[in-house]
C-alpha cells in the first residue's frame, strides 16, 4: 500500500521540484514558464472557478467518453462479428481518424449553433471513441474458433457465446483503449472549450488566463487538467481490477 | 451392438482462394456405443474435419453423418468437446469453467447440484481442493484434466477429442491416459479420439482407425483386443509391440512413403 501510493506521489513530488529548479536556474519569468511556485495563488485567487469549470470540463469528457464506450463498443462488435462489415468500415473509421478534430470545431458549431454543452460532448466522442472500436474489433474477431466450439457444439445460441465468452474475454483489450480514449477525451473537450467563443470549462478558463496576461492562470489550467486526467485514468485502472483482473497475472 | 457413430461416405472439402481443398474422400467410420475410437493418420489429412463432422460444428458436402440413429444436422447437447488448447476460461475459476456446459445444457439445475457434479468429476481426476484457483495457476496437465472435466460434466454421450493430450510431456501424457480410462470405467462414453501417438491410440483405443493422407479415407480399421482395464504396462508386451509395428507401416503408406521391410 505503501509502495503503491508512495512511489507515485514521490514521482510527482520529484518532477515538481525539476520544474522549480529549472524555471530557477535559468531566471525565467513567468511569462515564459510559470513554476510550481506560481501555482499555489493562482488556485487560490481563483478556487471557486476552478471547481465550476472543472466540474464542466469532468462531466462532459465523462459523458463523451460514455457514448464512445456504447458505440465504440457496437462499432467494434460489428466490424469483429462480419468480414464484409470489417471491410467496410475500416478505410472509413481510419479515415475519420485522420482528421485533425480541430478542423470539426467550426463545422460542428455551425451545425448545431449554440449548442455548447452538446457540441463539447460530441467533439470528446468523436475522437475518443476509435481505439475502443478497434481494440473490440480486434479482440472479437482473434477469438480462437476453440473457444467459440466449446459452447458452439452444445447448441448455445451466438448472443450466449458473446455474453458468456467473447465479452468477457475481450475486456482487457478494452479496457486497454479505454485507458487511450480517457486521456483523448479530454483532448476533445478542451478543443471545444479553447477554440468555440464564450466556452465553458477549464479550456475557457485556460483562454482568458490568455487574454489577461495572467500567465501563472494558464499553467495552473493545465495542471488541474493533468490531474482532472489522472483521475480518471485511475477511475477506469480501478474498474479494470474489478472487472478484468483476472487478466492480471499473479506475481510471484 | 448398435453404432453410436455412423460416418458413411463423407466426401467433403474446404473452398480456398487457389480452388477447393478435398480433405475428406468418402470416409467411413463406425464407433460402436460405448466404445473408443482412436483416429491416427499423416498430419494435415482431415483429421480435425471429422471432429467437427462429428460435434455437427459443420455439414459435409457428400455422406451423411449419423448419431444415435438420427442424421446429424446441427450442434446438439449430447457431444463433449476437448482440444489439444485446455481452452479454459481465465475469468472463471477452475470450478467455473468445468460448470459452464450446464449453464447451456442445463439451466434449470441448482447451482448446488452444479457444483456438486462437477466436484464429482474434479475428485476423480485429482484436483481435489483447487476449485477456486485460476487456470492460469495450474500446471498444463492440470488445466488439462480440468478440461475433460468440463467436457464431460454434461454427461454426454460421445466424448470428442482432438489431441488433447499433444502439448504434454510424456509422463504426464501417460498419467492422463490412465485418468481417462478411469474416468471410462466410472461413467462409460463412447469416444473418439484423434491422436498422432500410436501408442496413446493402443492403450486407450478399443479399435485403432488410421486414415489415408489427404484426401481421407479410412485406409485400415485394426481392432484392439485387450483387456478394459488395461496398465501402461501392456504397451511393454509382444502383443502391442506387433500392433505397434504393424500402425507404423500403415501411417508410413498413408504418408505415401514404403513401408520399412521387417
Amino acid at each position: 500500500m505503501l509502495r503503491q501510493i508512495g512511489i507515485p506521489v514521490a514521482s510527482v513530488l520529484v518532477f515538481l521540484g525539476l520544474w522549480e529548479l529549472l524555471v530557477w536556474v535559468n531566471g525565467w519569468p513567468n511569462f515564459k514558464m510559470a513554476s510550481p511556485s506560481d501555482l499555489p495563488p493562482a488556485y487560490i485567487r481563483y478556487w471557486e472557478l476552478f471547481l465550476v469549470m472543472g466540474w464542466q470540463t469532468l462531466w462532459r469528457t465523462v459523458a463523451g467518453l460514455a457514448l464512445a464506450v456504447l458505440v465504440g463498443t457496437a462499432i467494434g462488435m460489428i466490424i469483429g462479428f462480419s468480414r464484409i462489415a470489417r471491410d467496410a468500415l475500416y478505410p472509413l473509421l481510419v479515415g475519420f481518424n485522420a482528421i485533425p478534430k480541430a478542423t470539426l470545431v467550426p463545422v460542428i458549431s455551425l451545425i448545431f449553433i449554440g449548442q455548447h454543452d452538446f457540441n463539447t460532448v460530441l467533439m470528446a466522442f468523436m475522437i475518443s471513441f476509435f481505439p475502443i472500436a478497434v481494440s473490440v474489433g480486434i479482440g472479437l474477431s482473434t477469438l480462437e474458433p476453440e473457444y467459440r466450439d466449446i459452447l458452439r457444439s452444445l447448441g448455445a445460441s451466438r448472443f450466449t457465446i458473446f455474453r458468456k465468452i467473447a465479452l468477457p474475454k475481450t475486456l482487457p483489450e478494452f479496457f486497454g483503449a479505454l485507458k487511450v480514449s480517457v486521456t483523448l477525451a479530454f483532448i476533445g473537450t478542451n478543443l471545444v472549450e479553447i477554440v468555440s467563443p464564450h466556452g465553458r470549462g477549464l479550456g475557457a478558463l485556460f483562454k482568458s488566463g490568455e487574454t489577461n496576461g495572467d500567465y501563472p492562470l494558464m499553467f495552473a489550467v493545465l495542471i488541474a487538467l493533468a490531474f482532472l486526467g489522472i483521475v480518471l485514468y485511475y477511475a477506469v485502472v480501478y474498474l479494470e481490477k474489478i472487472f478484468a483482473g483476472w487478466a492480471e497475472r499473479p506475481q510471484s | 451392438m448398435e453404432n453410436l457413430i455412423d460416418i458413411k461416405g463423407v466426401t467433403h472439402a474446404y473452398k480456398t482462394e487457389s480452388g477447393p481443398l478435398p480433405v475428406l474422400d468418402g470416409l467411413d467410420v463406425a464407433v460402436p456405443e460405448g466404445t473408443f475410437a482412436a483416429v491416427v493418420g499423416p498430419s494435415g489429412c482431415g483429421k480435425s474435419t471429422l471432429t467437427r463432422l462429428v460435434a455437427g460444428l459443420m455439414k459435409p458436402d457428400e455422406g451423411e453423418v449419423w448419431l444415435h440413429g438420427e442424421r446429424v444436422k446441427g450442434p446438439r447437447k449430447t457431444v463433449g468437446m476437448a482440444f489439444q488448447n485446455p481452452v479454459l476460461l481465465e475469468w472463471r475459476t477452475i470450478l467455473q469453467n468445468v460448470i459452464l456446459p450446464l449453464e447451456i445444457v442445463a439451466p434449470s439445475m441448482s447451482q448446488k447440484d452444479r457444483e456438486a457434479r462437477a466436484h464429482e468429476l474434479l475428485d476423480m481426476v485429482g484436483l481435489t481442493g483447487f476449485d477456486d484457483k485460476r487456470p492460469s495457476e495450474l500446471s498444463g496437465g492440470m488445466r488439462q484434466r480440468a478440461s475433460l472435466c468440463r467436457s464431460l460434466v454434461h454427461k454426454p454421450e460421445v466424448l470428442i477429442m482432438d489431441e488433447p493430450f499433444g502439448a504434454l510431456d510424456a509422463f504426464t501424457r501417460e498419467d492422463l491416459w490412465q485418468t481417462m480410462r478411469d474416468l471410462r470405467a466410472a461413467e462409460p462414453f463412447t469416444c473418439v479420439l484423434i491422436t498422432h501417438d500410436l501408442r496413446e491410440s493402443v492403450f486407450l483405443g478399443d479399435q485403432v482407425i488410421v486414415l489415408s493422407g489427404r484426401p481421407a479415407r479410412t485406409q485400415y480399421v485394426m481392432p484392439i483386443d485387450l483387456p478394459k482395464d488395461r496398465t501402461l504396462d501392456v504397451l511393454y508386451t509382444p502383443e502391442v509391440a506387433d500392433m505397434l509395428h504393424i500402425l507404423r507401416d500403415q501411417i508410413k503408406i498413408a504418408q505415401g512413403r514404403e513401408p520399412e521391410v521387417h
